[in-house]
């Protein structure tokens, strides 16, 4: 009984495992091969991902273009604000934040329409890559300030920044001498989060994307719709090379940032 | 006159009086401590001067004859350690020290030399490269001071610089720390509730409670003539004697005591080190504990006063518990005050 | 300049931007979903129309479904690997919570390889077995990027467990089964609601994944997909979307003040 009820975790561990492993095995497996039917047996190719990246590299490159804009955007909108809300944690600050945080917990679908019934009117603004962009900061930038915000609630900001005021240096100069240097850890992982959920968006780019404007999310749609297996596959799997490596970078921000604060 | 302080208050919103209004001189070259048990201002007077806090209307500031009340504290030149040192952790040692003069936009080469400098003088050689928190506390103290100390300032000020310290390393910096800062001879205004440590660096005492100054002073002055019933207390430890008066004398339970002046309607104390075992002392009294202290004995005695008696008795020997023994007291050395209620 | 000027000018472009791009957006889309033939009263209309009513029934239906798979799943591997280490533990995890940063369209497509007509299953089992474009294809596709939701969550909390509780249980005598039913579990118990309300937030919210597989079975988010681009019918796009919204967001404020952290709407 005893060995029974200890691998029955271990079983569920790996089966779960293997739930969310076999399909991403299969699309990376499906878009290297020749023939998807025949398995490795037919050989491996790049002929996929190269058709990938005839059809969909503007894809490709808007989704990088956007999430380096939005990362630019969010540092800028966030790193301070993330000061001025460290600098005064009342409740007032509470609520701010808890509203910046509301694009997390209503559904994209709901903000994209929000922002279209007030927006979509403007065509210029409509039709440009901005209007995507708004969409990514507004998802991005709460994990931006919340980032920034844990890593400078986390030390003696005020005290901090009473001693360089002492020796002279006004509120700019601490800003940039004494709050931004401290708050790295903080920001290194919340501009990891930032790129990574931006190239991976899709909720909101969907409703808000223009068939002059697709992401890469929007380009994976497209294919799983009306592309064969293997492209959807291959692209698929460049989009896994471009993810991966940043959510595994994310993560070892975000703990370095933990730990910096224990 | 360096520091001129007048009818400086604080009074928080709530109502709270941190501070009664004080007027406070301080002279050039001169150490002024503010000594007195937690919440009784000294920490908020200290960040008035700074510039941290604002004083309540009515209060001025004036330095070397500048006014500078209505300055913030960017621009009023003067140095502050503080209770938990606050060295940036972003810096190296070096540039913390140097941060003061970067900030006066001082040429690069001569930061260097006057970083260079106080480094000497703060004996941080060893240290100089190493990033700040990788330093001892007694080390980030001396930063702490240094880096306060680079820009010249006109005032130091010091927040409770030691108390982060373990007990044995503060008395070794209390001795460094007096001796830097007359070496620079700086104006400095500390803080603390160690009595011991205000003594030994202070040129004047500032004894507070509640809120003002009960007695200001050399340390000397406020241990041999403490104003108040708070300050013989705080200031060393002063025990009350009860009894009735006659003629002059004062009728212990175990004796007569003789009075230096007239005690009518006041109360007397006395410090433990000038109650004296002498065998043709007027008073009697019973032994009831003996402490070894290694310099001196600490006899507690009973039926003297109120509560127990402390005395401090030197000597290869001590009475022992349970013994009946004579004391005297010399009239001088009682403190004569009028009655008030203990702070 | 002062202080508390500087601090201002910090706040004002995350201010102005939130302003601009979602407060007043936001409250665009509220006054909407009023201004159609039927005004406030659409959003009694919703609960009237069959159509929509069934529709939220069967979101809700899915996504609870969802929450009590996850979690049983989730908590059993996540207890697992937070008191466990062995070769390999880290690459489980790291396999485990990979899925986090998929969008939505990207697990339907892993549904998809698993269970469509080219399908893994299909292609090993005998017969036509198909299940990605069935209800449970949807339900397998939410769970896919429920489990790293809730895993995160469970182990965060399992690690904050204080291990002397667990060994005052061994040395009174408990066996380990009874350890996890007695002593875990209760202590995880705050952790385990909020994980359950993000994984029912997130599947009540959830629209790429549906989207991808295109089920006949109809979800909210989908529903106000087709009202807002094939009916143009506005306001009862944005009710619904109010109605949704104020729905994940409840779910998620009851599972921050449980847990104290924010895992976001995904999928």
């Amino acid at each position: 009984m005893k060995s029974y009820t200890k691998s029955i975790p271990l079983i569920v561990t790996l089966l779960a495992c293997a739930f969310l492993l076999v399909p991403i095995i299969q699309s990376v497996l499906a878009g290297l091969t020749v023939n998807y039917f025949r398995g490795l047996s037919s050989g491996l190719t790049l002929k996929w991902v190269g058709e990938v990246w005839t059809l969909y590299s503007g894809s490709i490159f808007l989704s990088i273009w956007l999430a380096l804009s939005c990362l630019a955007v969010t540092l800028v909108l966030g790193v301070p604000a993330a000061y001025a809300l460290a600098r005064n944690p009342g409740r007032a600050s509470r609520i701010l934040e808890e509203f910046i945080s509301l694009p997390l917990a209503i559904p994209g679908l709901a903000l994209a329409l929000a922002l279209l019934q007030l927006y979509g009117t403007y065509q210029g603004f409509r039709t440009s890559w901005v209007f995507i962009l708004v969409g990514h900061v507004l998802y991005t930038l709460p994990f931006m300030v919340r980032s920034v915000l844990s890593v400078l609630a986390a030390i003696d900001l005020k005290t901090l920044e009473e001693s360089a005021a002492s020796l002279g240096a006004g509120p700019a100069r601490r800003f940039i001498d004494i709050v931004v240097p401290n708050a790295l850890p903080g920001i290194l992982a919340g501009a990891l989060t930032v790129v990574t959920l931006s190239i991976g968006e899709f909720n909101l780019t969907w409703m808000l994307h223009t068939p002059l404007l697709k992401t890469l999310p929007v380009g994976l749609a497209d294919s799983y719709a009306s592309m064969r297996l293997e492209i959807a596959s291959a692209y698929t799997l460049v989009f896994f090379v471009m993810i991966v490596p940043l959510l595994m970078a994310m993560q070892w921000a975000s703990a370095r940032a933990q730990r910096i604060m224990q | 006159m360096t520091l001129s302080l007048t009818n400086i208050a604080k009074t928080f919103p709530g109502g709270t009086k941190a501070l009664l209004p004080t007027d406070l001189d301080i002279a050039k070259g001169e150490i002024v401590s503010l000594l007195g048990p937690s919440g009784c201002g000294k920490s908020t007077l200290l960040r008035i001067i700074a510039g941290l806090e604002v004083p309540d209307p009515g209060a001025r500031i004036v330095f070397d004859g500048e006014d500078v009340t209505q300055q913030p504290v960017e621009s009023r030149k003067m140095g502050m350690v503080f209770q938990s040192y606050a060295l940036f952790p972003n810096m190296s040692v070096r540039g913390n020290i140097g941060y003061g003069l970067k900030m006066q936009n001082m040429p690069k080469p001569e930061i260097a030399a006057r970083v260079d400098e106080v480094i000497a003088l703060c004996r941080l050689e060893p240290y100089a490269d190493r990033a700040v928190t990788k330093l001892s506390g007694g080390q980030r103290q001396r930063v702490a001071l240094a880096r306060a100390m680079a820009p010249r300032p006109r005032v130091l000020l010091l927040d409770e610089p030691l108390s982060a310290l373990d007990a044995a390393l503060r008395s070794q910096l209390r001795d460094e720390l007096a001796m830097l800062l007359r070496q620079f001879g700086i104006t400095a205004i500390f803080v603390t509730h160690d009595q011991d440590e205000a003594m030994a660096i202070a040129d004047r005492v500032a004894v507070m409670s509640q809120g003002e100054v009960a007695q200001i002073g050399s340390p000397e002055a406020l241990y041999r003539n403490p104003a108040t019933g708070f300050v013989a207390r705080f200031v060393g430890d002063a025990m009350p004697l009860e009894g009735q008066i006659e003629a002059g004398r004062l009728r212990l339970p175990g004796g007569m005591l003789d009075l230096p002046e007239s005690a009518v309607g006041k109360e007397v104390l006395v410090r433990a080190e000038d109650i004296r075992i002498d065998p043709d002392g007027p008073v009697t009294a019973r032994v009831e504990t003996v402490t070894f202290l290694g310099t001196h004995y600490r006899i507690a005695l009973a039926g003297v006063g109120p509560e127990l008696l402390f005395a401090l008795h030197s000597g290869l020997s001590a009475p022992k518990p349970g013994e009946h023994v004579r004391l005297s007291i010399q009239p001088e050395a009682l403190i004569i005050l009028p009655k008030t209620v203990a702070a | 300049m002062k202080q508390h000027q500087f601090l201002l000018i910090c706040l004002l472009p995350l201010g102005v931007f939130t302003l601009a791009f979602l407060a007043i957006p936001l409250g665009r889309l509220i006054l909407a979903s009023g201004e159609g033939d039927a005004g406030w009263a659409i959003y009694l209309q919703i609960l009237q129309t069959p159509r929509y009513l069934d529709t939220l029934m069967q979101t809700v239906v899915v996504s609870l479904a969802v929450t009590a798979a996850a979690l049983a799943i989730s908590t059993t591997a996540g207890l697992f690997l937070a008191r466990n280490r062995f070769f390999g533990r880290n690459a489980l995890l790291s396999i485990l919570t990979l899925p986090l940063a998929f969008p939505g369209v990207v697990v339907g497509f892993m549904i998809i390889l698993l269970g469509g007509r080219q399908g893994l299953v299909n292609q090993l089992m005998p017969g036509h077995v198909i299940f990605a474009y069935s209800v449970f294809g949807l339900f397998l596709g939410y769970l896919y990027f429920s489990i790293p939701r809730v895993l995160l969550t469970v182990m965060a909390a399992a690690e904050k467990i204080d291990p002397a509780l667990e060994e005052a249980a061994r040395t009174l005598g408990a066996p380990p089964h009874r350890i996890v039913i007695d002593v875990l579990l209760p202590a995880l118990a705050p952790a385990l609601i909020a994980a359950g309300a993000i994984a029912f937030a997130t599947a009540m919210g959830a629209f790429g994944t549906a989207f991808t597989l295109a089920t006949d079975i109809d979800v909210l988010p989908m529903v106000i997909y087709t009202e807002f681009t094939l009916s143009a019918n506005i306001a009862m796009a944005s009710a619904l979307s109010v109605v949704l919204g104020l729905v994940t967001w409840v779910m998620l404020l009851i599972a921050r003040s449980l847990s104290g952290d924010t895992v976001a709407v995904g999928g």
